[in-house]
């Protein structure tokens, strides 16, 4: 049984981390969301330069750390004179790293989406846009809502990465509770539960949309 | 022929095991032995084996830092007790040094492999009960770094809203927060992240040990270590327990040194308030 003192003797610290860890998640999550959208179709866009620097953008941003591009941005970008505060440069690192994922995501469902409806909506007089905007991209939001909801899930435990930026979060606040009173593992229990508060809505609140969704079919 | 080898081997493993519980016998009986041998004391015994085993650090910039290149230790401490040991016996090079962690050298002390602890050893009434301490020899405690021209002078410069950068879980942490409780305090991991968002401007200034700092100075001269030390963690040689000859030796020493401008000398040589 966990020492629930730990939780009521630093509960503004939790709280205060709590707080600003919603806060990092919901605007890394609109802030993937549009970019990994505009990714997306970049990567399938008829235009090849696009595919380029799409494909370009996803590879790097995947396959490197969240780590060093949250550390980069926190302190090689000052040197050009670009000052972001542990926040908006975790914030921002979250929006970079996660949109890679939710591109590939989106292309994914975009692409299931067989190729004759474009085809057709193209010869109807529709351009490449407004296909993209009333006939594709509302199908393949359906497909895409699951892997998206996963996508979710793991920004708002990433958003651990502002940790290392003294930004204040959750995790920020648990390490300080715990070395100052030497608790380590009911510090963190704590921790768990506070993001299982943000987390498990997310998913059920993703499964509803998934239901919902597939009822209008 | 296979025969014997097997009983070569059995040999072999009594001589292993023997030696063992023979060791195990010997560690005891060792510290037996010195207590009944301390007629003489701690200083005779040096005089008398004509060296001195200093522990030292081997990993603290400007304190004692092995050169990776010709494997010596080198660094404040160190020529403070090349210092002690010509004024003792003599002749620097009858220092020998052994190298040591702040949990290894207290025992290392007892057990009789080192006769002193130059190694940034706080004095403190703790390890008082363990050890004897010699003078002060280098006044530490906790200060502020900042890059040079910053408007920090001092901890009474730190208002509502300056940045300090920390260390996680550290206690100059804890202390900043109580005498300069108006202060924003960002904790880091470790001291090279603390520096490099020092650099990065994401803090008005870092506190930590100003030993510590005189070396982040080192690394980059653009920065400087301002004020007066505001915790009090004075350095001091240890010596086993019970050794008063060998304290007022070093003593002496350490006051010779004072004296005659050798240890403001090496003070000048390894510490640099700022480049």
């Amino acid at each position: 049984m966990p020492d629930f003192s730990i939780l009521t003797e630093n509960w503004d610290m939790y709280i205060k981390g709590f707080f600003i860890t919603i806060y990092t998640s919901l605007i890394g999550l609109i802030g993937s969301f549009i970019l990994g959208t505009i990714l997306a179709i970049f990567r399938i866009a008829p235009f090849k330069p696009f595919n380029w620097i799409g494909t370009i953008y996803i590879e790097f941003f995947r396959n490197i750390p969240l780590l060093i591009i949250a550390f980069f941005l926190f302190t090689a970008l000052p040197t050009i004179n670009m000052q972001l505060d542990g926040f908006q440069a975790g914030t921002l690192a979250l929006i970079i790293y996660t949109s890679a994922f939710i591109a590939e995501a989106i292309r994914a469902g975009i692409l299931s989406i067989p190729k004759g409806q474009t085809e057709a909506a193209r010869s109807s007089g529709l351009t490449y846009t407004q296909t993209m905007r009333y006939i594709i991209l509302p199908q393949a939001i359906k497909i895409v809502i699951p892997p998206l909801g996963n996508q979710f899930i793991n920004l708002v435990k990433n958003s651990s990465i502002l940790t290392i930026l003294a930004a204040g979060d959750l995790m920020y606040q648990a390490d300080l509770i715990s070395t100052r009173t030497f608790v380590t593992f009911d510090v963190y229990i704590f921790v768990a539960i506070f993001y299982l508060v943000i987390t498990i809505p997310l998913s059920t609140g993703v499964n509803y949309l998934e239901k919902r969704l597939a009822r209008s079919n | 022929m296979f025969k014997k080898k097997k009983g070569l081997l059995t040999v072999l493993l009594l001589a292993m095991l023997s030696v063992l519980v023979l060791s195990a016998c010997g560690s005891k009986d060792s510290s037996g032995d010195q207590s009944k041998e301390s007629g003489k004391n701690a200083l005779e015994a040096i005089k008398e084996k004509d060296k001195i085993v200093f522990g030292v650090k081997n990993d603290t910039r400007l304190f004692g830092l092995k050169d990776p290149k010709t494997g010596n230790i080198e660094g404040f401490d160190i020529d403070i007790a090349k210092e002690i040991a010509k004024i003792i016996l003599g002749d620097e090079s009858k220092a020998e040094f052994k190298e040591v962690t702040s949990k290894t050298r207290i025992p290392l002390l007892q057990k009789g492999d080192i006769d002193a602890i130059v190694a940034t050893m706080t004095i403190t009434e703790e390890r008082k009960k363990e050890v004897d301490f010699s003078d002060v020899y280098f006044e530490a405690g906790q200060a502020l770094l900042v890059k040079k021209g910053s408007p920090i002078k001092s901890i009474d410069d730190i208002k509502k809203g300056t940045k300090v950068l920390a260390v996680k879980g550290s206690t100059s942490a804890v202390n900043i927060r109580e005498k300069a409780p108006d202060a924003t305090v960002l904790e880091f991991e470790n001291y090279a992240e603390a520096f490099t968002a020092l650099k990065a401007g994401q803090g008005d200034t870092l506190t930590t040990d100003n030993a510590i700092l005189y070396g982040m100075v080192d690394e980059d001269p653009n920065y400087q270590v301002v004020g007066d030390i505001f915790t009090d963690e004075p350095y001091g040689i240890a010596v086993k327990k019970d050794s008063p000859e060998l304290v007022q030796a070093i003593n002496d020493a350490l006051k010779e040194l004072k004296d005659n401008g050798k240890y403001d000398e090496l003070y000048k040589k390894w510490i640099k308030t700022s480049n």
